[in-house]
């Protein structure tokens, strides 16, 4: 039983994790109507970014604040200078260029800060809470910062106009264009706002898994996982999807024998299909009426 | 110097396809494809010979996406599995069986088709983005599945399988480079005809039909289900067949070289080739082997930047493919002569 | 007459010296990327995808040459160091050997990375009877003279390395009870099955899991793995893995007699990052010197290691033990070329490099020496354990050898 507690909390540890990946997701999702496979990369590079401000010795959350900052510019460029000449291409060359965009980040990092593992201190510090060792501090401000960052993503779009803005953007672009919002510069902004939450999520991942050009790549794809068994049109549900993925898989891992431990990712695939199966927008998604 | 053959059989090969445009030189066309590619094992070295084959094997394999995304409009980020399976099947049957290599290449195709179809069966619920992401999430898996130890016995877990290069029967006077590059022309090309044909027949038709209105094709009485899972299957069987050739070339199968990275490629050739030109999947097949070494030739440090820099400009260029676009700009060119 | 011999005897020893050197002039041989002024090196590493930690040793194995090159090369011939990317994917690397092979006509191929990839290309070199020299990986498959005659590795191969720890146990805690952390592949099959054919049935080993080099975390293993009461601890795992598993570790309060293995040896890419606090009392074997280690802080090797680094390779990572791997296997590569002299066949290459006898290089640990022989094909076996104290690692025990390969 206490096997089962400690893994559980371990699970919701890194569900965590899983769950401020899904949040960037599905914000870029909310803009774009796509997703964003560079989404890791860009959070990887501002956490380096981070990580080399605090090499010339800012203060932790001057660092982390200007990071957070300098990924929301970097975000909002990329969208014009990458994504809008080919606004009007098929789907599918998106996505295409969100793969270059993962190889070109993935090189530029490794390029500049080399292969090996470096350490990100965590603002949380590394003792175990609760004396028990059962979870430890840093596991338990990064669920405290995805939650804050939900709620005030929650807030943004309820009760602020931009917020409203881009959520007609996104809904109906040429209705929010005849109402005079100015859904080119929406789609940006989705983008900057996307790449901030994402760098948070980097700099909360990094003390656990270590800083290096790969970190986040399988994460992605749980990340992913949690996004849309949560359903990628509601926050709420992809930070939910998050922590199930990451307590689910766990469980799993430890608990089912023979094939649980050396079968993980399968396990991810077997949750999203099965999921989707059962409710094909995810738990809390909502269904997406297109008119014939 | 080695080049030189090489950028002559492109400039022919370009004009070999463009010829193939033009609906009443078809066979022509063909034939003149068929020349030039015979002729090229005696003029290029062994290594060119090899890079071609593999170009051709990735050819196959994203004719099979193609006809999956292109042409029945199911996205597929997941056919370095099926491709995986073709190739271990391939394998197996080589290691365990004692079956010679050109027996292994319809088994390949048959367990592909099924397991192709069988996956197809849940994933009709599941709509653009979220096929994307249940076949992106059966990529990343199929190493892992194949690493595993109930597995392992077949698959040889991590160390894989290394297989022996078939020499030419008959006592022909190829070596052994040579001979495989014909069988797989060979084959590739049989594939291409019964593509072509599949495109052009009703059923192809009713494939592009649930492409791009679903509910009309419902309507008009076109079984979508049955449908949708077939082209899965069938697309699986292509890229399955295309992995089979490819363990034959490569003389070696292990669970890293299957990673979701193949996946990505075969995607990317699929766009750059064109989304839906059968003929395009030929420069999808020549970007993703030779513009990685390109690549890296010019830049050791950034080779990855590059690759993605080049990329970008290829989409932004030429959004809707080479192959699209060849035949574009020869419609246009032919306005006037027809 | 008289007038002939003056220039007789000068003659006689001309033609006598002659005669000597015929046959040693003669034995100027050549085969494909050697000749008179240059030997050409192939080289295949992973310089992108999930192994690119592994592509500094490539980096620092050309500044290496770069630096034989400008002190006048190999018996007065420069060094063309080819090297490519695979990005860790064995098809790939087969790709790349056959284009250095055929297209670039390398003498020989040394040092690729991988054991899968390794494998992929072995038949083909050994068809093609091109040297696969100091394959950079430990899997015991590689020292199969019988099969591949042309393949040889270099570091200490995992299951010697496993039997060290598993004959320490036995000697210093016989009562005690394993747990096990391994990557599910070969490196970390194979560390395993050491361990157990040297304790045998005589220790327990409690828990043994593994985990994928795409898992996020290994933090639900050493929960587990806590939670079955070990008090041994067998961390089988590649750097980032290894400091995440020190790391967890101490977090939960878990303090077992800690063996790592000497992949993940490095007190700059491991140890520190873990944390120096939790790395205390953890147990490896090593067989280079780590630069970050202040005993080695007057060592004439190391001091020529750092010079080396500061002039050819200033952007190579000093704390990284991979670059002294990298310098160490290059000079294991420059001593057998010197010892082919003229005669640059590659048979003759395979000649010297299965006949090393008691090779000392600056930056092995005093004691470990390169050894091989035609049915020897290991030139490493010797590991020293080590103990990290907090800032070096401490020297217990002599060297061992983990006796696999039949000795000489």
């Amino acid at each position: 039983m206490e096997l089962f507690l400690h893994q559980f909390l371990a699970g919701l540890a890194t569900g965590g994790i899983y769950a401020l990946m899904a949040l960037a997701i599905v914000m870029i999702y909310q803009a774009i109507d796509s997703l964003n496979f560079a989404q890791g990369e860009m959070a990887m590079f501002s956490t380096f970014i981070a990580w080399q401000l605090l090499q010339w010795q800012f203060p932790f959350w001057a660092a982390f604040f200007l990071t957070i900052a300098i990924a929301f510019v970097g975000g909002f460029v990329i969208e014009r200078v990458v994504f809008k000449p080919i606004r009007h291409a098929h789907q599918l060359a998106h996505i295409v260029v969100f793969i270059a965009l993962f190889a070109i980040i993935n090189s530029m990092a490794g390029f500049l800060w080399d292969f090996s593992i470096k350490n990100f201190p965590s603002p949380f510090g590394s003792h175990a809470l609760f004396g028990q060792r059962l979870i430890s501090a840093h596991d338990a401000g990064m669920i405290g910062v995805t939650l804050l960052i939900l709620a005030l993503l929650y807030g943004f779009f309820r009760y602020t106009r931009v917020g409203l803005s881009m959520r007609a953007a996104a809904a109906n672009p040429e209705s929010a264009r005849l109402v005079g919002v100015r859904v080119g510069r929406m789609v940006a902004l989705g983008w900057g706002m996307a790449a901030a939450i994402g760098s948070v999520a980097g700099m909360m991942i990094a003390p656990v898994v270590f800083l290096e050009p790969n970190m986040m790549t399988s994460i992605l794809l749980y990340g992913f996982a949690g996004a849309v068994v949560g359903g990628l049109t509601s926050p709420g549900g992809a930070v939910i999807g998050g922590f199930a993925v990451g307590v689910i898989e766990n469980l799993a891992g430890t608990f089912v024998p023979y094939v649980g431990r050396e079968l993980k990712l399968s396990i991810a695939l077997v949750l999203i299909v099965a999921v989707l199966t059962v409710k094909p927008s995810g738990l809390l998604g909502e269904r997406t009426v297109h008119r014939v | 110097m080695n080049t030189r053959p090489l950028w002559i059989r492109i400039v022919a090969a370009i004009g070999a396809v463009i010829v193939m445009v033009l609906p009443r030189r078809r066979l022509a066309a063909l034939i003149l494809v068929i020349a030039v590619a015979s002729i090229l094992p005696f003029t290029v070295k062994n290594f060119i010979l090899f890079q071609m084959t593999l170009v051709i094997v990735y050819t196959v394999a994203i004719l099979g996406l193609n006809i999956l995304t292109g042409i029945n409009g199911q996205f597929s980020l997941g056919h370095s599995a099926f491709y995986a399976v073709g190739a271990y099947t391939a394998a197996i049957l080589m290691e365990h069986g004692g079956v010679a290599y050109y027996w292994t290449l319809p088994a390949a195709g048959m367990v592909c088709f099924v397991s192709g179809f069988l996956f197809g069966l849940p994933a009709l619920r599941l709509e653009g983005v979220y096929l994307a992401l249940a076949t992106f999430a059966l990529a990343t898996a199929t190493p892992q599945i194949l690493k595993s130890s109930p597995l392992e016995p077949w698959t040889g877990g991590v160390q894989g399988i290394i297989l022996n290069k078939p020499d030419a029967p008959l006592g022909l006077p190829l070596n052994p480079d040579q001979w495989l590059y014909f069988f797989t022309l060979a084959v590739a090309l049989l594939m291409f005809i019964g593509a072509y044909n599949l495109v052009n027949s009703r059923s192809g038709r009713a494939m592009m039909a649930i492409r791009d209105n679903p509910i009309a094709a419902r309507s008009m009485g076109i079984p979508v289900e049955l449908y949708k899972s077939l082209t899965f299957g069938l697309s699986a069987l292509f890229t399955g067949v295309a992995g089979a050739l490819g363990a034959l070339a490569i003389q070696f199968v292990a669970p890293d070289s299957f990673t979701f990275l193949l996946s990505v490629a075969l995607f990317v050739g699929l766009v750059v080739g064109g989304v839906g030109s059968i003929a395009g999947t030929f420069f999808g097949g020549l970007f993703i082997l030779f513009v990685p070494n390109i690549a890296e030739h010019i830049s050791k440090g950034l080779a990855g930047a590059v690759f993605g820099i080049i990329l970008i400009l290829v989409i932004y260029l030429i959004p809707s493919g080479l192959g699209g676009t060849i035949r574009l700009f020869l419609y246009r060119l032919l306005q006037g002569t027809r | 007459m008289a007038r002939f011999a003056p220039r007789l005897l000068p003659t006689a020893m001309l033609g006598l010296a002659v005669a000597w050197a015929g046959p040693a002039l003669a034995q100027k041989k050549y085969d494909t990327g050697a000749s008179d002024t240059e030997i050409k090196i192939g080289h295949i590493g992973p310089y992108s995808g999930p192994a690119s930690a592994y592509g500094a040793i490539g980096k620092t194995i050309a500044a290496y040459f770069n630096k034989v090159n400008a002190e006048g090369g190999i018996n007065g011939r420069k060094i063309n160091f080819i090297t490519y990317d695979d990005g860790y994917s064995p098809p790939k690397t087969v790709e790349q050997a056959r284009k250095l092979v055929e297209s670039d006509e390398v003498l020989l191929i040394f040092n690729s990375l991988g054991t899968a990839h390794n494998a992929a290309i072995a038949r083909y070199m050994n068809s093609k009877k091109v040297p696969q020299l100091f394959v950079a990986t430990g899997a015991t498959r590689f020292g199969d003279p019988v099969n591949f005659p042309w393949t040889m590795g270099w570091q200490p191969n995992y299951q010697s390395e496993g039997r060290v720890y598993g004959k320490y146990v036995l000697q210093n805690h016989p009562n005690g009870k394993i747990a096990i952390l391994y990557q599910n592949d070969d490196y970390g099959k194979d560390y395993i099955k050491g361990l157990k054919d040297a304790i045998g049935d005589k220790i327990k080993i409690v828990a043994e899991l593994p985990y994928e080099a795409t898992d996020p975390t290994i933090d639900s293993q050493i929960v587990s793995l806590k939670a079955s009461g070990a008090d041994i601890f067998f961390n089988v795992a590649t750097p980032k893995f290894a400091a995440q598993a020190i790391r967890k570790a101490a977090e939960i309060g878990w303090k077992p007699v800690h063996l790592l293995n000497s992949v993940s040896a490095s007190i700059g890419s491991v140890l520190k990052p873990a944390g120096i606090e939790a790395a205390k009392g953890v147990l490896t074997s090593s067989y280079l010197k780590d630069p970050n280690d202040p005993a080695w802080k007057d060592d004439a090797a190391m001091k020529e290691w750092t010079a080396f680094m500061q002039k050819y390779h200033p952007d190579g990572d000093r704390t990284n033990a991979f670059t002294v791997y990298g310098y160490l296997v290059a000079q294991s590569l420059e001593y057998v070329l010197k010892r082919c002299g003229d005669d640059l066949t590659r048979e003759n290459v395979m000649k010297q490099a299965t006949n090393l006898k008691n090779v000392e290089l600056g930056l092995l640990l005093p004691g470990v020496k390169l050894n091989t022989s035609p049915k020897d094909y290991f030139p490493l076996e010797q590991l020293q354990m080590v103990r990290f104290n907090g800032e070096s690692f401490e020297l217990f025990g002599p060297i061992v050898a983990g006796d696999i390969g039949g000795g000489s």
